[in-house]
């Protein structure tokens, strides 16, 4: 019996090391085991057999607790080939469990991977527990009745090593199983051929005793309801249907594929019945401006993209600004600048969602922590587009977007209604005329008779809407703008840290380093030390009292996954000395690269 | 939307309380007065019209236009207009563009809204030039003009829009030119009549930056030496003394013929604008670039078996629900495996 385990698969882009892993999540997640996962690929989608760029992971941290992270060090690592070896050994924990397809360490798989030495022969791994398993002649052996070719009996050998890990860990092979049969409807050879492997794979542990012992991790004690695993692309597509759904209209989505956002748009290409609108523009421009075409003529409207699409749609982001249309633009991060890394992790798109367009154009900006917020950032955004008429933007990143955690599912009544109002009185109708609480303007669609009015990007009078370049009222206009972004200040709740209220530091974190950082702080609180954890998820505007909580604490420490861009905005902002811990990788951070820069803040 | 009784609508209906701001002698005046003179006779409720447009003189048009407008960013009114389209297809969506906007910056946006055939109608006002950036060339320039960025003559050759719209295999093609009135009107009513996509390109005159744009299709006898009007149904024919036409060859081109000498009207082509191949139009579209042809004027092509866009895609959303049921929002968020913690 232990608390936790970290595991991680690893082989070509080829050998299905992202089935492998979703697999495994999803059986230890229906056993009640609380889960992070980390999936981590190449850019390529088949980048030459057995070489190092060509490495594909998927790591899985599963526990009887809570689980904030993946887990930096891996307890088990399955190596399909010596460059899956070669790439993830450095984060195997000493006497880890390897196990390794050893019918791929010829000569040739050496070569291919630029190794010298055979490391399961010259002694470098002989701090762990080594398995060498002849993984593709054993399912073949077992699938040999078959009648498959020898490619497609090689390509099941992902489930003879998922069948042992199922063993390992003492979990049941129903739900793959079951998973199979759906997959492989139309294909019932292939359907057996891998439950085979499967089963093979688990019995072969049984039978061989190759394992010794297997490990048993109970059920973690999460909060009674009925849960479901997400990753956050999905959570953000669920979000989107649901406050389509909680405000009565119907949602269109414009999108051009990017990675790693566009399993938003595959996801939601499959919500037809709901009434969802999905359309595949030509280019990232496209994209935006239909959205906000389809937003004229009264859709819940959105668009999903990442960094360089981002940049793509600024112009139009400001379009959005000046005609005052709700919009929602998710930005699922990725590593940078231009092309940069698209299929890793990076949150430094913050001061492009927050400034990047021309002139005075300020946005709300949002940014969900974990996978399952991403559902409920889409909701809270998509309320404050319609409440207060503007475009809002969504950071995710493409670790949130590909990682997976257990969700309760809501209750349809838990989640508030978005109240939406079309003007339809041409009664004293404008099209700037403004709710004075919230500045919104009115919606007025297409269709609606006596409210013809015309909008665009031109400076615009007030009230009437109509062209006007005259130097006061642009000064106006442009504090209007303002002035309406700061009044959503009013709709974000005040925030409190985590941990100590007050003390000797405070670390500030915003996105997907939630997890990681609230996994430290807990081990760093544990020892003794007063730290408080402020977790941003409003950047704009920012809630009300984040100046006073700054000034609680003798240090502030804002850790990103950038060159320091809260941190830019903070000390502008408030005048605070905070330093920051900057790591840009394309990875997310380690707990003990956080737990050493906290003592070294403090002094320890 | 309304649908009850469309009330009687004049010009005036479609003039709003907006200072026109083009220069006085505008071509964009003479397309203006059409198009407010057509949208009356349309049988269409004005709150039903959506006039889009993307940056430059001529996407100033909308806000002259007392129907919903939207003056968007440059290059951009097809992508604006087909969200507008798809989230509302009943609407009926216009784009006021000009040869910069619709086939430089956005010429990307414009072949794509053409192969995907939504139903919008798109006005192209081609006058050759940059106006509201002050005199640069433009994608429909002339080879060596010299404009202010072309001192020593343009080096760029010219796009031909009807080519290209057909070349995108636009199912309505057709050409008209500002001050040809009558001929404009029939024009645009025509696009009105189409499902699909509608490409007019109109001729039009800058009398400041490039004054004359069209003048070898404008001035005295040009009309009918230099032009020729294509009419479905019947010859090509043209000339003051209606004594040219345009003849196919044995090897599938086409010629110039001088009626008379054995050569008569039933030798010509008549002209089929409703052909489902683009070819032959794109043929015609061509003949403007060849020495001793005239430029033709009025429908190239108008082929209406095409689905349109919108349709497509909201006829899928309704399929979808009667395979599948209205969506239950409940049961989509508890899809897929769950497990319930007590």
């Amino acid at each position: 019996m232990i608390e936790q385990a970290v595991i991680r698969f690893a082989g070509d882009s080829g050998d299905g090391m992202q089935v492998t892993g979703s697999q495994f999540t999803n059986t230890v997640a229906l056993y009640g085991n609380d889960i992070a996962t980390f999936p981590d690929y190449p850019a390529e989608i088949r980048a030459p057999a057995g070489t190092v760029p060509g490495v594909s992971g998927f790591q899985l941290n599963f526990s009887s607790g809570e689980v904030h992270t993946p887990g930096d060090a891996v307890d088990a690592l399955i190596a399909m080939n010596p460059a899956a070896l070669k790439v993830n050994i450095g984060d195997l924990k000493a006497n880890g469990i390897l196990i390794v397809n050893s019918d791929s360490f010829k000569e040739t798989d050496l070569r291919k991977a630029h190794l010298d030495a055979n490391p399961l022969e010259d002694h470098s791994l002989d701090k762990f527990r080594v398995f060498p398993v002849e993984l593709q002649r054993l399912t073949r052996t077992s699938l040999q009745h078959l009648g498959l070719d020898a490619k497609a009996m090689d390509r099941c050998k992902n489930f003879f090593a998922l069948g042992m890990c199922y063993w390992l860990y003492n979990r049941s092979m129903d739900p793959t199983v079951r998973w199979i049969d759906d997959k492989f409807k139309k294909k019932p050879l292939l359907a057996e051929a891998n439950q085979l492997a499967l089963k093979a794979g688990y019995s072969y542990c049984e039978a061989t005793e190759v394992f010794q012992t297997s490990y048993e991790i109970p059920p973690a004690q999460l909060s009674p309801g009925v849960y479901r695993n997400l990753s956050g692309n999905q959570a953000l597509a669920l979000g989107f249907v649901t406050a389509a759904q909680k405000a009565g209209l119907k949602l269109f989505l414009g999108s051009y594929p990017i990675t790693p956002a566009s399993d938003i748009l595959h996801e939601l290409s499959q919500y037809k019945n709901f009434g969802v609108l999905t359309f595949q523009a030509e280019d990232e421009i496209a994209a935006i401006t239909s959205a906000i075409g389809a937003s004229y003529a009264g859709k819940l409207s959105i668009t999903t993209t990442s960094g360089p699409g981002m940049a793509l749609k600024t112009e139009a982001l400001g379009l959005a600004v000046m005609t005052e249309l709700p919009l929602v633009i998710c930005d699922i991060q990725r590593g940078g600048p231009s092309t940069g890394l698209p299929t890793k992790t990076e949150q430094a798109d913050l001061l492009q969602a927050l400034f990047g367009r021309n002139s005075e154009a300020p946005i709300p900006v949002l940014a969900a922590a974990t996978p399952a917020d991403c559902f409920w950032v889409a909701v809270e955004a998509s309320r404050i587009a319609l409440k207060y008429m503007v475009p809002v933007i969504i950071l995710s990143d493409g670790y949130l977007a590909n990682g997976a955690e257990p969700w309760r599912i809501p209750e349809i009544e838990e989640i508030p209604g978005i109240p939406v109002h079309f003007a339809t009185d041409s009664n004293g109708f404008h099209p700037y005329k403004r709710n004075p609480e919230t500045l919104a303007r009115p919606w007025a669609i297409p269709g609606t008779p006596g409210l013809e009015h015309r909008i665009g990007g031109l400076e615009k009078q007030d009230v009437t809407g109509n062209i006007n370049y005259e130097p006061l009222n642009h000064e106006n206009m442009v504090r209007i703008r303002a002035a309406k972004i700061d009044a959503i200040t009013q709709d974000v709740p005040n925030v409190m840290p985590n941990g100590d209220p007050d003390g000797d530091l405070l670390i500030v974190s915003w996105g997907s380093t939630f997890g990681s950082i609230t996994q430290s702080v807990k081990a760093q609180r544990e020892k003794g030390r007063k730290i408080g954890h402020l977790h941003l998820r409003y950047l704009n505007p920012l809630p009300a009292n984040v100046g006073d909580i700054l000034k609680r604490y003798k240090n502030v420490l804002v850790p990103e996954l950038n060159m320091g861009q809260l941190l830019w905005v903070l000390r502008a902002k408030y005048l605070v000395p905070a330093i920051g811990l900057n790591k840009i990788q394309g990875r997310p951070f380690k707990q003990s690269e956080l737990d050493q820069k906290i003592e070294e803040v403090l002094g320890l | 939307m309304t649908t009850s009784a469309l009330p009687p609508l004049t010009r005036k209906d479609f003039q709003t309380d907006q200072e026109v701001r083009w220069c006085p002698g505008c071509g964009d005046y003479a397309i203006l007065a059409a198009v407010q003179s057509v949208f009356p006779e349309l049988g269409i409720r004005r709150e039903n019209f959506v006039i889009v447009s993307g940056i430059g003189c001529s996407s100033r048009f909308p806000y002259y236009m007392n129907t919903f407008g939207f003056h968007s960013i440059h290059g951009r009114a097809p992508a604006v207009a087909s969200g507008i389209k798809i989230a509302h297809p009943e609407l009926e969506v216009w784009i006021a563009t000009g040869d910069g906007d619709a086939l430089a910056i956005g010429g990307n946006h414009t072949i794509h809204l053409l192969r995907r055939n939504v139903g919008i109608k798109v006005l192209l006002f081609n006058n050759r030039i940059y106006g509201l950036t002050k005199g640069q060339y433009s994608p429909t320039s002339e080879f060596h003009k010299v404009t202010k960025s072309t001192p020593f003559g343009s080096p760029d050759r010219p796009f031909n829009p009807v080519s290209l719209a057909i070349g995108a295999e636009s199912t309505f093609v057709a050409r008209s030119v500002d001050i040809f009135q009558a001929h404009l009107k029939e024009t645009l009513k025509a696009a009105a009549a189409h499902k699909g996509s509608a490409f007019v390109e109109i001729l039009q005159n800058c009398n400041i930056f490039n004054d004359g744009a069209w003048v070898n299709l404008t001035e005295k006898d040009a009309r009918s030496e230099q032009v020729i009007q294509l009419e479905h149904g019947k010859p090509l024919i043209f000339g003051k003394n209606r004594d040219k036409g345009i003849r196919r060859k044995s090897d599938g081109d086409i010629e110039v013929v001088q009626l008379g000498n054995g050569i008569s009207e039933s030798d010509l082509i008549v002209h089929d604008a409703h052909h489902p191949r683009p070819s032959y139009a794109f043929l015609l579209s061509h003949m403007e670039h060849r020495p001793g042809f005239p430029t033709p004027i009025g429908l190239f092509r108008a082929w209406d078996d095409l689905p349109r866009y919108e349709d497509v895609i909201n006829e899928q959303v309704q399929e979808i629900i009667a395979k599948k049921g209205p969506g239950d929002l409940g049961k989509l968020l508890r899809a897929g495996d769950t497990w319930e913690v007590k």
